[in-house]
């Protein structure tokens, strides 16, 4: 995507960047500064992070002996709950979009901020306000209801503190709400002058389908949440079976959010992994168009498959079929995507920095995550898989294997970008590696767990079935050095790391016309743009 | 006019006027696709639980006064033709004209507010407040209060919309007292303005569901 770029000069910048204009608290706190912001949410979601991965870890520790030694059941009840509630809503939802989609959409479009910057700041101090409230949640006592929260267990049985998890949840809602009406306002309005729909980056059609869902989606949990809340706290509503209410009602509405939220996690990922996978192969992604429609075709099947959760249920044979069929439908676009970024690697030119080994274990997890989701469609299997093990590992491939993989590949392909200095490729290329090999040690031995039939979210199991629990938790010891090893690089980096050209990686897209890192107004002159996504083919020689 | 000339200008991050009104006008839209979203899970919950209970929602919405939402609906359809006529005025710069058409929807939305307050109080007073002295003498009072639950739950979401419109029109209300809109630049009219319809909107359908289906 080549384009006039006046100012912006393939040296090193030594004039004035969004980074340097300012140190106090006030020029963070009060930024108006998409790419700012989009660091308040990095250093927010990072915190979260630890959090909901100290629990894991706590999880799998206590799940190395059959019997629940280290911990409690009602704790161990606790753990699963708080890191269920962290990881989705306070981290993989905002993961990508809320820090390198702020970051990225503007100057990806060729836009000096997104549409409405005021809304994208209240975003963030709303996001932190329901991150507080978790917070105080899991200080006060913790809750035990499982991340899902189902009726009448969150409504009238449960003593533990579902009303402020659910009130966390609700205001964290209202930021992913107004994110995702920023982007798809910005993407619409304010595209450079040649940036034409079928021109933009497929990371921007990931944002576009993305805000979508967040727009659609998310209002209906934060009413359920409130309804779930109110029920909990007056004793009458329409969840209650006990006068006359539907505990299934509450799991439709949930999931009619919930399981497009997946989608806002794994959607993301599909587009930074574009953008890698075609940058390090010097290659054009195979077929663009066809990428853009999946996409889209994705977040609009999404919409339509949350029975698929409740097959068990007591939902109607019909809709148990209905939802079935529609599940499988989603694996067409989802195939579509991984055939043709194995198609634009072949007879590629292909360098293996580390953010290429993060997308490419991005798409070998994902296809493993994709094939075994299959497997719970089938209603028949899933009587049997369901509950179990099996659909802990295959949520994990989607949500920690792909959509992680690809927030760290993203994280460290736009590293020089965001703070100016290159990452230590060697660590990172490690890192990639252990955090690729601990996963699959983690969750690969789950799937053989569910189909041997040990079911989620207990905290003891018969001693037949220590082998494949060990196996894991060695795995996830393996993850932990994979996550922990970039926060320590790479914060070395940003003082000690080389400075970064404009363009280390000889990229296309207009982010990389601009300085790294970019001025506050992103570019000195707006860009106009000539040409194709991806012209890869179209430069003789390349960085 | 040499005032409002000051907030032409567009913010730094659009292009020119033309941009900011045409990405305000998405942003509304967007939001109100929320709106609909948000009390779209109200309307599906109220109505499984109707079609699991017809006798008792039916023998239920008989309690509820038809006398005072009959007002409430004409008041607040009035306020929307007002508001509608605000933003004609805004558009064409006449100052004055907008800010009594602002003044006579804020009005009206806190006539609306109060009608209702008295509605509740009439509620209460017939011990139809679920949880605190609910009293039904028929059958199926259990699934009675349920559906007094949903109308208080949406008449109450419905009411706090109603009061956050209240306070956006009184503050472009006051803007405009300012003289800061005119032709070229009237966008939180237009705005606020989708908004109060959107809330109007959905009163039109809260008031049959829950006041007039199968009353008779």
């Amino acid at each position: 995507m080549s384009s006039v770029v006046i100012g912006a000069d393939e040296n090193i910048a030594s004039h004035e960047n969004y980074l340097s204009s300012g140190w106090n608290w006030r020029s963070w706190l009060l930024t108006l500064d998409h790419k700012r912001i989009g660091i308040l949410y990095v250093v927010t979601i990072t915190l979260l992070f630890g959090i909901g991965g100290a629990a894991a870890a706590l999880i799998r520790l206590d799940l190395l002996t059959p019997h629940s030694q280290l911990v409690s059941i009602e704790t161990y009840n606790k753990l699963f709950t708080l890191h269920g509630v962290i990881m989705v809503w306070f981290f993989l939802i905002p993961s990508i979009p809320a820090t390198l989609g702020n970051f990225l959409v503007p100057l990806m479009v060729g836009a000096r901020d997104l549409a409405f910057p005021r809304l994208n700041l209240l975003s963030w101090y709303l996001f932190v306000f329901g991150g507080l409230f978790t917070i105080y949640a899991l200080l006060a006592g913790g809750v035990d209801t499982g991340w899902t929260m189902y009726s009448p267990y969150s409504t009238t049985y449960s003593t533990s503190h579902v009303f402020a998890v659910a009130t966390g949840v609700f205001i964290a809602g209202f930021s992913s709400i107004l994110t995702g009406l920023n982007f798809i306002v910005t993407i619409h309005e304010m595209r450079a002058p040649g940036m034409t729909w079928f021109r933009l980056p497929l990371f921007i059609w990931s944002m576009y389908a993305t805000s979508l869902i967040l727009v659609l989606a998310t209002p209906v949990l934060a009413m359920t949440l409130m309804l779930m809340g109110i029920e909990r706290t007056f004793g009458i509503g329409v969840f209650d079976p006990a006068l006359g209410g539907d505990p299934l009602l509450f799991q439709h509405l949930f999931w009619f959010y919930s399981h497009p939220a997946v989608y806002i996690m794994v959607v993301p990922a599909m587009g930074v992994a574009s953008e890698i996978i075609s940058c390090f192969c010097r290659n054009p992604v195979f077929g663009y168009r066809f990428m853009a429609y999946a996409i889209l075709a994705i977040a609009a099947f999404g919409f339509v498959v949350w029975g698929h959760h409740m097959f068990v249920s007591g939902q109607s044979a019909y809709a148990g079929t209905v939802f079935s069929l529609l599940t499988f439908l989603v694996s067409v676009p989802s195939a579509i995507k991984v055939f043709n970024w194995t198609a634009t690697l072949y007879k590629a030119h292909v360098t293996f920095y580390a953010p290429m080994l993060y997308a490419l274990g991005f798409v070998g997890l994902f296809t493993i995550g994709g094939l075994t989701g299959l497997f719970l469609a089938s209603l028949g299997l899933d009587v049997q898989l369901h509950d179990t093990y099996f659909v802990v590992a295959h949520f994990h491939y989607i949500m920690v294997g792909a959509a992680v993989m690809a927030f760290f590949g993203g994280i460290h392909f736009w590293w020089p970008k965001i703070t100016g200095r290159m990452y230590p490729e060697g660590w990172a290329r490690f890192a990639a590696i252990l955090t690729f090999i601990g996963f699959n040690l983690t969750f690969f031995p789950q799937f053989i767990l569910g189909y041997l039939g040990m079911p989620r979210r207990y905290p003891e199991y018969p001693p037949e079935f220590q082998v494949w629990n060990v196996l894991s938790s060695a795995g996830s010891s393996l993850l932990v050095f994979g996550y922990v090893l970039p926060l320590a690089y790479l914060l070395w980096s940003v003082k000690y790391g080389a400075k970064a050209p404009a363009n280390p990686w000889g990229a296309k897209g207009l982010e990389w016309q601009t300085e790294s890192p970019p001025p506050t107004l992103n570019f000195h002159k707006t860009p106009i743009v000539t040409e194709e996504a991806y012209a890869y083919r179209t430069e003789s020689a390349h960085g | 006019m040499a005032e409002h000339a000051a907030t032409m200008a567009h913010q730094h991050q659009f292009d020119d006027a033309e941009q900011q009104r045409s990405a305000a006008n998405l942003g509304i839209w967007l939001f109100l696709a929320t709106e609909i979203l948000f009390f779209g899970v109200l309307f599906a919950a109220y109505a499984i639980t109707r079609v699991r209970f017809p006798d008792a929602f039916a023998a239920a919405s008989r309690l509820t006064n038809l006398p005072l939402a009959g007002v409430n609906t004409a008041v607040l359809i009035t306020s929307s033709l007002s508001m509608a006529l605000a933003v004609h005025t805004a558009r064409h710069g006449a100052r004055r004209a907008t800010v009594g058409w602002l003044s006579l929807t804020v009005a009206l939305g806190i006539a609306f507010l109060c009608i209702k307050a008295v509605e509740y109080r009439f509620d209460f007073l017939e011990h139809l407040v679920p949880r605190l002295d609910f009293r039904y003498e028929g059958a199926q009072a259990d699934q009675v209060e349920l559906f007094f639950y949903m109308y208080f739950f949406i008449t109450g979401v419905h009411a706090l919309h109603v009061l956050i419109g209240v306070g956006c029109i009184a503050t472009i209300a006051v803007m405009a007292s300012h003289d800061r809109f005119g032709p070229s630049y009237y966008t939180p009219v237009d705005v606020v303005g989708l908004y109060w319809h959107l809330v109007d909107v959905i009163w039109l359908f809260v008031f049959p569901i829950l006041y007039l289906v199968s009353r008779s």
